[in-house]
Formats: C-alpha cells, sequence, structure tokens
C-alpha cells in the first residue's frame, strides 16, 4: 500500500506539473526535498541522541524495568503479545504520556525505543508484528490532552480563550482512539495468517 | 496551571531520571553518553525512509493538484457551509505536518482562531497526527518493509478523528 501511494504521489504530482507549466517549480521542489529531509534529520538527531542517552541511564538504573513492571497490567490489555515487565512496556508508557502533553518531538524517541524492543520480539524482521501495528495506531490517532502548539498558536494570533477547544480536541483524540483500536483488532484478525504467531 | 503541568514534564523526568541512577551508583555520565551512541545507528536507517518520502509528498503537495480537484468543489462546499481549507486540511493531515500547521496558521490569518472555522482546524489538528510520517519514521528505523495493515488502521484512525471533531465542534460551538 505504501507503494503504491508513493508512486501515486510522484506521478499525478509529475504529470500534473507538466500538463499545467510548473515545469520550472517541479525542478526546485525535487532538489528542495534532499535538503528538507536532511534539514528534518539535523533537527531530530540531537533531540534523539539527547534522550536515547536519558533513556540509558534509566535503563541501567533499573527504574524503566520498575515503571514497566507497574504498567503492564493496563497496557497487557492492548498489547497481549509482550511478556509481563518487558521493557516494551516502559518504552510504551513513556512515549504516550509525553505525547498526551503534546510535546510530540520529545516523544519520538520513546517511540523509536519502544518499536525497537517490539522488533526484539518479532519473529519475522522485516513484518511488522500485531503489537507494533497497534502502537503505531495509538501514535497517529493523536493522544494529545493538551495541545501545546495549537494552544500556543492561538495565543498568538490574538484569541480570546486559547483554551477552549482542549475539551472538544480530547473527546475527538478519544473517539479516533478506540475507533482506530477497533479497526486493528478486526484487520489483526482477517490479517492473522500472514504472520504467523506475534 | 496546565502550560505549567506541560513545562514541568521533561525537567521532572530527567531530574527524577538522573536522582534516581546517582542513587542506585550508575556511572551516570558515562551510560548517556553510550545510550546516545545508539542514535548514529537509528539516524542511518531512518533518512533513506525520510527522503524518500518527503520526496514523494513535495511533488505532491506542490504541484497543486489537491487545490485544483478541490476548485471543483468549491460551490458544493459553500453549500454546506464547509470551508474549503478545512477539506484541504482534512486530506493533507496524515501526509504532512506541516502543510496543515500552515494551513492553520493561514485559516487563523482570515478568520480568526475564534471563529468557527478557526475552531474546527484547531481540533482537526490535535485530534489527528501525520500518520505517513510516523510510520516512514518508526517502520524505518527497525528496518520494517512489511507494514502490513498498518496504513489502513492509522488512516482509518485519522478519518474518525477528523468526523468526530466537526461533529464535536459543531455541538460546542455551531
Amino acid at each position: 500500500m505504501v507503494n503504491k501511494i508513493w508512486g501515486g504521489f510522484i506521478i499525478s504530482g509529475i504529470l500534473f506539473c507538466i500538463i499545467t507549466g510548473k515545469l520550472e517549480l517541479l525542478n526546485t521542489v525535487i532538489l528542495e526535498s534532499t535538503k528538507e529531509s536532511f534539514d528534518m534529520i539535523l533537527k531530530i538527531f540531537p533531540v534523539m541522541a539527547l534522550w536515547l542517552g536519558i533513556m540509558n541511564i534509566a535503563t541501567v538504573s533499573g527504574l524503566l524495568r520498575k515503571l514497566a513492571t507497574r504498567l503492564s497490567k493496563f497496557l497487557k490489555v492492548l498489547f497481549p503479545e509482550i511478556p509481563a515487565g518487558h521493557e516494551a512496556f516502559s518504552y510504551i508508557a513513556s512515549n504516550i504520556v509525553v505525547n498526551m502533553f503534546g510535546l510530540g518531538n520529545a516523544a519520538t524517541p520513546f517511540g523509536l525505543k519502544a518499536m525497537k524492543a517490539l522488533q526484539s520480539l518479532n519473529h519475522k524482521k522485516d513484518t511488522a508484528s500485531r503489537s507494533m501495528i497497534t502502537f503505531l495506531v495509538l501514535n497517529t490517532s493523536g493522544m494529545t490532552i493538551i495541545p501545546t502548539t495549537i494552544i500556543s498558536l492561538r495565543m498568538l494570533h490574538g484569541s480570546v480563550k486559547p483554551m477552549e477547544i482542549v475539551f472538544p480536541c480530547i473527546l475527538a483524540t478519544l473517539t479516533a482512539t478506540i475507533a482506530g483500536l477497533m479497526i486493528d483488532r478486526i484487520l489483526a484478525r482477517r490479517h492473522r495468517h500472514d504472520h504467523l504467531s506475534i | 496551571m496546565i502550560t505549567f503541568l506541560s513545562n514541568l514534564v521533561i525537567p521532572a523526568l530527567v531530574l527524577m531520571i538522573v536522582i534516581h541512577g546517582l542513587s542506585k551508583k550508575v556511572d551516570i555520565y558515562d551510560v548517556f553518553v553510550e545510550g546516545s551512541k545508539e542514535s548514529f545507528e537509528m539516524i542511518l536507517s531512518m533518512f533513506p525512509c525520510l527522503l524518500g518520502m518527503i520526496f514523494g509528498i513535495n511533488i505532491f503537495i506542490k504541484s497543486g493538484l489537491l487545490e485544483f480537484c478541490f476548485s471543483f468543489l468549491n460551490p458544493l462546499l459553500t453549500m454546506i457551509k464547509m470551508p474549503i481549507e478545512v477539506l484541504t486540511m482534512a486530506l493533507m493531515r496524515p501526509i504532512s505536518g506541516s502543510s496543515t500547521l500552515a494551513i492553520l496558521n493561514n485559516v487563523f490569518t482570515a478568520s480568526g482562531p475564534d471563529s468557527f472555522v478557526g475552531r474546527l482546524a484547531s481540533v482537526i489538528q490535535g485530534s489527528t497526527d501525520t500518520t505517513l510520517y510516523i510510520l516512514t519514521l518508526y517502520f524505518g528505523s527497525i528496518g520494517i518493509k512489511k507494514t502490513r495493515y498498518a496504513l489502513k488502521a492509522g488512516l482509518f484512525a485519522d478519518i474518525i478523528g477528523i468526523i468526530a471533531s466537526i461533529i464535536v465542534v459543531t455541538l460546542f460551538f455551531g
């Protein structure tokens, strides 16, 4: 599906530019994509290095394990394949908490560590496991309770009540998360044969 | 109060980890450096995926194809009082975080953050995430090639988030 979407983007975009005579723009866009992705990596890289370092302290000191044992009870419902007390739980939990506060940038390294932990439990290393997809759905449905970026943008534009969107946001996010988890379970059942075990 | 709490999360987390590490007699600085090294490997496996995605998405978005298609829908949209920006934003949301943030900014400038459109755009932005980006990043970093039904499930959550936003905002502010 990703292959088709990617191809579709490129083909439709280039054809449309040719038809509308925007070839010059197209060439700039193609060149600038390399710069944009490099800038993005440069932005993510130090944040990730920092958090991976700090998280390593928590791993070595045993703090993460403690957290994992406590949270496994709750998260076990969503991720039945992960053994109790596995470090994946603590990364998932940290990712969720940081995401709730709308700190997406800081949440990404936790998410990546969680994925790595899930990969260690995965039997087919090139195929996404069910737990990975559940975790991905949790992340894509937002999870934000306090959308920090939006609130500050609203303030910047002189909103009288910048916070008034918080409760509607929570309601919409909750609906999306529940619906996402439901479709995740349905699809997992339908696809259970293309990935044995986990 | 909420801003304070939000600002407190990260420092509190760091403080807790450092104090706990010291109390367990961990060589915290060495361990930090060791853990930080892991980022090189992660970044290396992520970069090609990110580059590919940004390349494809940029060609699509900058070509203006989406706006062109929507210009036909405009009369229909004005009939049901659905602003075109919101539709563009809804379609763009799973693909590109920076584009939707730019649209949100435009909506705020044009109609104000306290208008119906402004509120709706805020809630859509807040209750969904850039699915394609997360998928690329998370699966790219661990070398997953077969993503199975992940995109389907993620996009479904986005669609429900957008529909829920429209309903909730209409109920609250409509």
